[in-house]
């Protein structure tokens, strides 16, 4: 009885369910669509999870070391964590931090903290925790600060936002030239096609960091934050638009020669029915696939200009401008921590490439 | 009463070459080829592969444009369309009159939709309600021997025959004055092709189907065709009512074909003379009678004058200078 009900179920199964199915079966990409996820999801809610104000400085509180809550006391269960005393070495003159023995700071549930508006929207002043009261130099600072007292775990989780986001808008921007021109020069071919391929292989000939380092000094330096983040985006899928291009040329080449598409016209069928009903369904599952490819890229792109000082500028926040403060050999000596920021990119770009391979294997699943 | 008459058919594709892409030959896949098709009649067209034969087809289907020669089609008694002139837009509305039945089930159907949808595209396209749509399908999935459930899935679920099944009830969705089968079976098991040959017996009988079948051996046409056209290197070299080509053949090529057919009988085997040699390129055939190098009756005249079709006996056409005076063998 269940192998039939399988079969029915098979025979019915429409192609994102097969593909479904089959994507199920690639665990480590199932893992990586979990962490993708997981970090959009800390992207969107980056405020609320983040304790301290990611700009507020302190030169009080300078590359202080990573802080760990303690769960318990000699009372029991009573997360805290310790305050902390500044020390300066008269020796070599650098502030170290000692536990300030007796004073504790209470971690608390939902803790009011700095005032954001929550997706942009709503204005709150709640954390999923914090610590209530305290003085400036008393917080929560699980990754440390940098040299301007910043809290490197609230930056990171703000600085998600803007990487993870910019890759998405680059890409939309991406898929639509990238379609639009690929499609173009696959159905109509001829000189359009040429024309449209060997601008292609310029762009691609062109040496992409001397490219986005003369676009970036063409950008005014007045131009406020949001304007340089948009500039940027325009800028990575200028480049990006071409592997999309040609992936959906070649599918549009490969599809009008199918013999389902020649008998769709045979049958009177129109350009737009064909293409609508015919085409585009062939080749969704190949550009989900290309995508998920090309997100990464665009995520480095932006960590690597902003890295070099060509991107976005503080005080903006991104991955790339975090690792900016790293750059220092004798910086990161002092402080390692710093380098925290290398960690997201890495995990993000290798679950993008996971992802991205398990759905090129599941998308075509009549293959 | 005619349904297709084609006329000194010819299609040459051309052969670039260098930087500009400038032409520097012509393969010419199909020369003066001329037949035409009664109301209810199935002609077969046969050869070997690069012989233009689906070349022919495409052209009459439009699915290629003819580099010249007129391709009269009778839409509805009493009225003809040239073909080989008419624009994409003009063909439109003309489209559903000549269906076609793909030589693989399985790129013919898209993977995609589910087969009552397949089956009802070209109704949808030609502005069939909903409604009546839908009792069309239900006709024709019995007509072709499918189960009503196929209709909610996906040809993924179907066999090699099954699939074919769901391509002749599309062709036949919109009561076609014309099918072109492009190698129906050829794609499918020996027991599924006589499955496939009977059901199209069967819509011949029923609908009176007028049908080009196109195939690439003899052995498979003899059932379904009154008259078989057999093509060599773009021309047609014979065409006669399928009782006489094959028990007299009038054209060594067909001889050498009928002998290819496999037979039943062990006995026989040996006997089976293959032709001598490759087919020869269509973009450079040899002078006179294309088929001269393999042909083991060969005289001086083949080398130098192309042979025209002419007819030998009554309905009987051939295109080799030898045509009366060779005693050539067919089968039973």
């Amino acid at each position: 009885m269940s192998a039939s009900l399988t079969d029915d179920r098979m025979a019915q199964a429409t192609q994102l369910q097969l593909t479904w199915w089959r994507f199920c079966r690639h665990k480590l990409a199932l893992i990586s669509l979990g962490v993708i996820v997981t970090f959009y999801v800390i992207a969107i809610f980056a405020d609320f999870l983040a304790i301290t104000d990611p700009h507020a400085t302190d030169a009080r509180r300078s590359y202080m070391p990573p802080q760990a809550i303690q769960l318990f006391d000699a009372d029991g269960f009573n997360p805290h964590v310790n305050g902390l005393k500044g020390v300066r070495d008269l020796k070599t003159f650098k502030m170290t931090f000692a536990p300030d023995q007796g004073r504790k700071l209470k971690v608390v549930m939902f803790a009011h903290g700095y005032e954001y508006n929550l997706f942009g929207l709503i204005p709150t002043d709640r954390h999923l925790f914090g610590i209530e009261g305290g003085q400036p130099v008393d917080g929560i600072f699980l990754l440390g600060t940098d040299q301007l007292g910043r809290d490197v775990y609230s930056r990171l989780i703000v600085a998600t936002r803007i990487s993870l986001f910019i890759g998405l808008a680059g890409v939309t921007l991406s898929l639509f030239l990238g379609v639009m021109l690929g499609g173009i020069s696959g159905l109509y071919g001829g000189w359009v096609d040429t024309i449209i391929q060997r601008v292609i292989e310029v762009v691609r000939s062109i040496p992409t960091i001397p490219l986005w380092m003369g676009l970036a000094a063409a950008l005014p330096n007045t131009w406020s934050v949001t304007q340089v983040y948009f500039a940027i985006t325009i800028i990575i899928s200028l480049v990006g638009w071409t592997e999309l291009a040609r992936v959906v040329r070649g599918r549009f080449l490969a599809l009008r020669e199918e013999d389902f598409v020649i008998a769709a016209e045979l049958a009177g069928a129109g350009q737009t029915r064909i293409i609508v009903r015919h085409m585009l369904p062939s080749f969704l599952s190949h550009i989900i696939a290309a995508v998920s490819l090309a997100l990464p890229a665009m995520i480095v792109s932006e960590t690597s200009l902003s890295f070099l000082g060509l991107g976005l500028r503080p005080p903006a926040i991104s991955w790339g401008i975090l690792l900016q403060d790293a750059q220092n050999v004798q910086v990161l000596s002092g402080a390692p921590w710093l380098l925290v920021a290398a960690a997201p990119v890495i995990l993000v770009i290798l679950a993008f490439n996971f992802l991205g391979d398990g759905l090129r294997d599941a998308a075509d699943p009549y293959g | 009463m005619k349904v297709l008459e084609v006329e000194g058919l010819h299609k040459s594709f051309p052969i670039r070459g260098g930087l500009l892409q400038r032409e520097i030959g012509r393969v010419r896949a199909v020369q003066d080829v001329s037949f035409s098709i009664e109301r209810g009649e199935t002609l077969a067209l046969v050869g070997e592969s690069g012989c233009g034969k689906t070349t022919v087809s495409r052209c009459i289907l439009r699915a290629l444009p003819p580099t010249s020669g007129a391709i009269r089609f009778s839409p509805q008694d009493g009225t003809v369309v040239d073909l080989a002139p008419l624009s994409r837009r003009a063909l439109r509305p003309l489209r559903r009159h000549i269906q076609m039945i793909f030589q693989d089930p399985y790129s013919s159907l898209n993977p995609r939709m589910l087969v009552g949808d397949i089956v009802a595209e070209p109704l949808a396209v030609n502005g069939v309600g909903s409604v009546e749509r839908e009792a069309r399908v239900r006709a024709l999935l019995d007509l072709v021997g499918l189960p009503q459930s196929a209709r909610t899935r996906f040809p993924h679920a179907f066999s090699g025959g099954q699939r074919q099944r769901i391509g002749i009830a599309r062709a036949l969705a919109l009561d076609p004055r014309l099918v072109v089968a492009d190698e129906p079976v050829s794609a499918l098991d020996v027991s599924v092709q006589a499955q496939i040959i009977n059901l199209l017996l069967d819509l011949q009988d029923r609908l009176g189907l007028s049908m080009l079948f196109v195939a690439h051996d003899l052995g498979v046409v003899r059932h379904v065709s009154d008259r078989v056209a057999v093509m060599y290197v773009g021309r047609i070299v014979e065409i006669a009512p399928t009782r006489s080509l094959y028990s007299r053949p009038r054209h060594p090529y067909t001889e050498a074909l009928l002998a290819a057919v496999p037979k039943p009988d062990p006995e026989l085997r040996d006997q089976a003379a293959a032709p001598r040699g490759e087919v020869a390129d269509p973009a450079n055939p040899p002078p006179g009678c294309a088929f001269h190098p393999r042909c083991p009756f060969a005289v001086d005249l083949c080398r130098t004058e192309v042979p025209k079709l002419r007819e030998t006996t009554t309905g009987h056409m051939s295109a080799c200078h030898r045509a009366e005076e060779l005693t050539l063998t067919g089968v039973a």
